[in-house]
């Protein structure tokens, strides 16, 4: 275990303590350990860990870190009923015993109209940590005061290298060569990335949209667009160009009301049968010439929740009577979030009240093709693929991420992750996943980003929980996902909910990489356990890709490694779909090979084999066969 | 069990670390083509103040009492309905604005700031004459007088209506219910939008993801509770 230290003022008065677990006798074990009730603490919090091991924790830089901001409670405990005092004076004004704090009059607070004179510091999330973004030996972790970058030429032990401030939120970061590019959507957003002085409901200083840095020069990093949006970017992805090297796309996902007018030309809202030009009801693409970044513009704002047999455009709406008189909002109006698949031409989008497939063969006209509604579902935030694309796993981010949602008496199956197979390009769900209830009521926790783990014959994915750590499921039976790895601190507090945990945790080039809001980048290694064997662990981390936006999904393709020929044989082995004699003729014609002693007739009998075993009715094993007896007969 | 290693940074120029390093620059790049500076870790930590103005503060306070209401109507769900995906809507509804109306408490407290709704003109409708809990039954405590028809804000049900919803039952109940939701919810959108119109409102960074997350989440009900209403 390394450690990464620096000085920071606030924490060393603390006396800064940083836990690890070297991994130990549960490394490996059947049965996890439990998660429930961890020690509280900022950088010595109890810990559970089974089948991983921390290898590096990087806490926030200088700048980026406040104690106290950190430790601002986000919730009290609830109202106890019969608090009320009534008054009996005939007024009808009631209050709350405890409503009204001893130093303020009863008639409210006496500063509110000048309530900034007051102003108590920077508020919660002011310094959270949230999205990742690859390239080369660089990871840049965004937020919502700005991003940094660290260099993981060593993936165990990070070294951050550059602070850019630009505050106003999620700070959601995808990365192409030496262009970052931000999602910004908070109101306080400006231009210049400064502070303050965006009044009112237009400013011409107020940013809200996609921003891109050049950062080739680490000396001095370049604001060089700044694409506003109607309702800012919550979240955005990197989408290529089929064709063209030179152009990228920014799908822009806003999920706040449209701006006005005034601020933005072009930009209004309510619903398509009052105003056909409405800024709901669709997302933002924005086209960016590599080599002329500041010329990056919007160039369509596609209607992907369109019936396309009516026309209408809120076609996402279940039907239903509208409410007599008022202004309505409908069904859909926004993504949450969009992860492409450029390789299959597809997109997987989470927007709100519903799960859809996209056809993005033309990615400025995306299409829709499929849809999903689940009465689990509150929120439907994100999207994963598998790596062949015939599943879909959703995350349900209940509760918006800062409530505590993984308690034992939460649904298991709400803010939860669900998966749908793509049956002939339409989604039938499956099942879902959630971590066990054993987090507390002030640990925010629900389901959150994350990504594949390239183990070749398994559908193996990590995410991060929030507070609820990180956990690692197997879902190749998408009926029956399970998890097979974890790690989760305990709160960052006593006796009140803070905001913490990872926002998400991401393999990438052989490590999970994880961005905990308030505590900084962890990066962990997987080990082999009985869920998983060290050639599977081995064969995921010869994947390397040189740039990684998770969004941007990557079609893996393994190489013909005899360590990828074993990780498919331990496969076999554990389903039981080779017999022992069978399993044994295949392993000494892989064992030969990796001994450099090719021989092609061992090789065709074994492949010849895996072919006659094959059933049909066992499709993950029918798919290590048949990968497996074509990696053997392309070796011979 | 886990085995801990820890290491205490201990004062100020933590004795452990070999070599003092010169520290990462910290940028804050200028508008698009301009020039980036550089600043102190305590310049970048100022960057970070935000305040807040009245009408924020009036905001969270009216709706926890709006809120309150979604809890209420929740609280009937149990006795007065057989539709199991309206209980489920319902009480998850019930739990996420619960735990909201904590979130906006401590907000306020934070902030120095009563919880309670108090006087105002500047909020369209609203009518302060109330406590929240009473507010939020529509319980009419002033008098014996027949419930009113005025909400205490747009976007509420009104006192005859929370009394026409605990007086029904089975479907007729499912369908009240499910309308009065759904209006209440775009009682809560159209209050984010109403916020947002203002000069210098949803600064603070926890506000502003709020309030995003009030019209996200709430247009995802809205869309489930039509959904279901259509099945009726």
């Amino acid at each position: 275990m390394k450690l990464t230290l620096r000085s920071m003022v606030s924490m060393a008065a603390l006396g800064a303590a940083m836990a690890a677990c070297s991994p130990a006798a549960e490394q490996g074990s059947e049965t996890p350990p439990s998660r429930a009730g961890l020690a509280p603490g900022l950088f010595d919090a109890g810990t559970a860990i089974w089948n991983l091991e921390l290898t590096a924790s990087v806490p926030p830089p200088d700048g980026f870190f406040d104690l106290e901001t950190v430790m601002i409670p986000l919730s009290l405990p609830a109202e106890a009923e019969g608090d009320e005092v009534t008054d009996d004076e005939g007024t009808g004004e009631t209050a709350d015993a405890d409503d009204v704090p001893a130093d303020m009059p009863a008639d409210g607070p006496a500063d509110v109209e000048d309530a900034d004179e007051e102003d108590s510091g920077p508020g919660l999330l002011s310094f959270a940590n949230s999205d990742l973004a690859f390239t080369g030996d660089r990871v840049i972790m965004g937020g919502f005061h700005g991003f940094n970058v660290y260099d993981a030429a060593n993936p165990d032990d990070p070294a951050h290298i550059l602070s850019v401030v630009c505050p106003g939120g999620q700070g959601d970061v995808s990365v192409h060569g030496d262009l970052v590019f931000f999602s910004t959507e908070q109101n306080r957003g400006r231009l210049d990335c400064g502070n303050g002085g965006v009044e009112g409901d237009s400013s011409p200083e107020r940013f809200l949209g996609v921003r891109i840095f050049d950062i080739s020069d680490l000396g001095a990093p370049r604001q060089v667009a700044a694409v506003q949006t109607c309702r800012g970017s919550h979240t955005h992805t990197l989408v290529p160009h089929p064709t063209d090297e030179d152009i990228a796309y920014i799908y822009v996902q806003g999920t706040s009301s449209p701006r006005p007018d005034s601020e933005l030309a072009g930009c209004s809202g309510g619903e398509p049968d009052e105003n056909p030009d409405t800024a709901l009801y669709s997302i933002d693409v924005i086209e960016v010439p590599l080599n002329s970044p500041e010329q990056a513009a919007v160039v369509s704002r596609p209607r992907i929740f369109t019936d396309y047999e009516t026309g209408e455009i809120a076609g996402l709406w279940a039907g239903g009577a509208l409410e007599d008189g008022g202004q309505t909002a409908a069904s859909t109006v926004a993504c949450h979030d969009i992860t492409v698949y450029p390789e299959m031409g597809l997109a997987g989008g989470a927007c709100g009240g519903n799960g859809i497939l996209l056809d993005i063969t033309d990615p400025v006209n995306p299409r829709r093709i499929s849809d999903l509604a689940d009465p689990n579902m509150a929120y439907w935030h994100s999207a994963t693929f598998s790596n062949d694309a015939s599943k879909v796993l959703f995350t349900d981010e209940w509760g918006g991420g800062l409530g505590a949602r993984c308690r034992a008496e939460d649904p298991e199956n709400w803010g939860a992750n669900l998966i749908a197979d793509i049956v002939d390009g339409e989604m039938e769900l499956r099942g879902y996943f959630k971590i066990p209830g054993e987090q507390s009521d002030i640990e925010n926790c629900v389901a959150h980003n994350g990504s594949l783990i390239p183990v070749p014959g398994r559908d193996i994915m990590v995410q991060g929980w929030y507070s609820g750590g990180l956990s690692i499921i197997d879902f190749t039976d998408s009926e029956n996902p399970f998890e097979i790895a974890f790690f989760d601190r305990g709160p960052l507090g006593p006796d009140a909910l803070r905001v913490g945990g990872y926002w998400a945790a991401y393999w990438h080039n052989g490590r999970v990489w994880a961005p905990e809001i308030a505590r900084g980048l962890d990066v962990f290694r997987l080990h082999a356990s009985g869920h998983l064997t060290a050639n599977e662990v081995a064969a995921a981390e010869l994947i390397r890709f040189d740039e990684a936006n998770t969004q941007t999904q990557l079609h893996i393709t393994w190489p013909d490694e005899p360590v990828v020929a074993h990780a498919y044989l331990d496969q076999l082995a554990r389903s039981g779909a080779l017999d022992e004699t069978g399993l044994a003729t295949v392993r000494r014609a892989i064992e030969g090979w990796d001994a450099g002693e090719t021989d092609a007739a061992s090789l065709a009998a074994a492949a010849e084999l895996l072919a006659a075993a094959t059933d049909p009715q066992a499709p993950a094993d029918a798919h290590r066969m048949a990968e497996l007896g074509a990696m053997l007969m392309r070796t011979r | 069990m886990c085995k801990s290693v820890t290491i205490l940074a201990i004062g100020l120029g933590l004795a452990a670390a070999p070599l003092a390093l010169a520290s990462p620059p910290i940028f804050q790049p200028g508008a698009p083509g301009g020039a980036a500076r550089t600043l102190t870790p305590e310049q970048s930590i100022e960057m970070a103040q935000t305040g807040h103005s009245a009408a924020d503060a009036r905001f969270m306070q009216h709706m926890i009492v709006h809120h309150g209401q979604a809890v209420a109507m929740g609280e009937l769900i149990a006795d007065r309905t057989t539709n199991a995906e309206i209980a489920l809507m319902g009480e998850r509804i019930a739990r996420s604005q619960a735990s909201e109306i904590e979130m906006m408490r401590a907000w306020l407290e934070h902030r120095g700031l009563s919880t309670r709704m108090s006087h105002d003109t500047d909020m369209p409708g609203s009518m302060p004459e109330h406590g929240s809990h009473a507010l939020a039954s529509g319980m009419n405590h002033a008098s014996h007088d027949a419930p009113s028809d005025t909400p205490v804000m747009p976007g509420m049900l009104s006192p005859a209506q929370m009394a026409q919803l605990e007086a029904a039952r089975g479907t007729d109940f499912d369908s009240l219910y499910l309308t009065g939701m759904i209006h209440h919810h775009q009682g809560a959108i159209n209050m984010v939008t109403a916020l947002l119109a203002g000069s210098g409102n949803g600064m603070d960074p926890q506000l502003s993801e709020f309030l995003s997350a009030v019209i996200a989440d709430q247009a995802a009900e809205i869309s489930r509770m039509r959904g279901l209403l259509a099945d009726l």
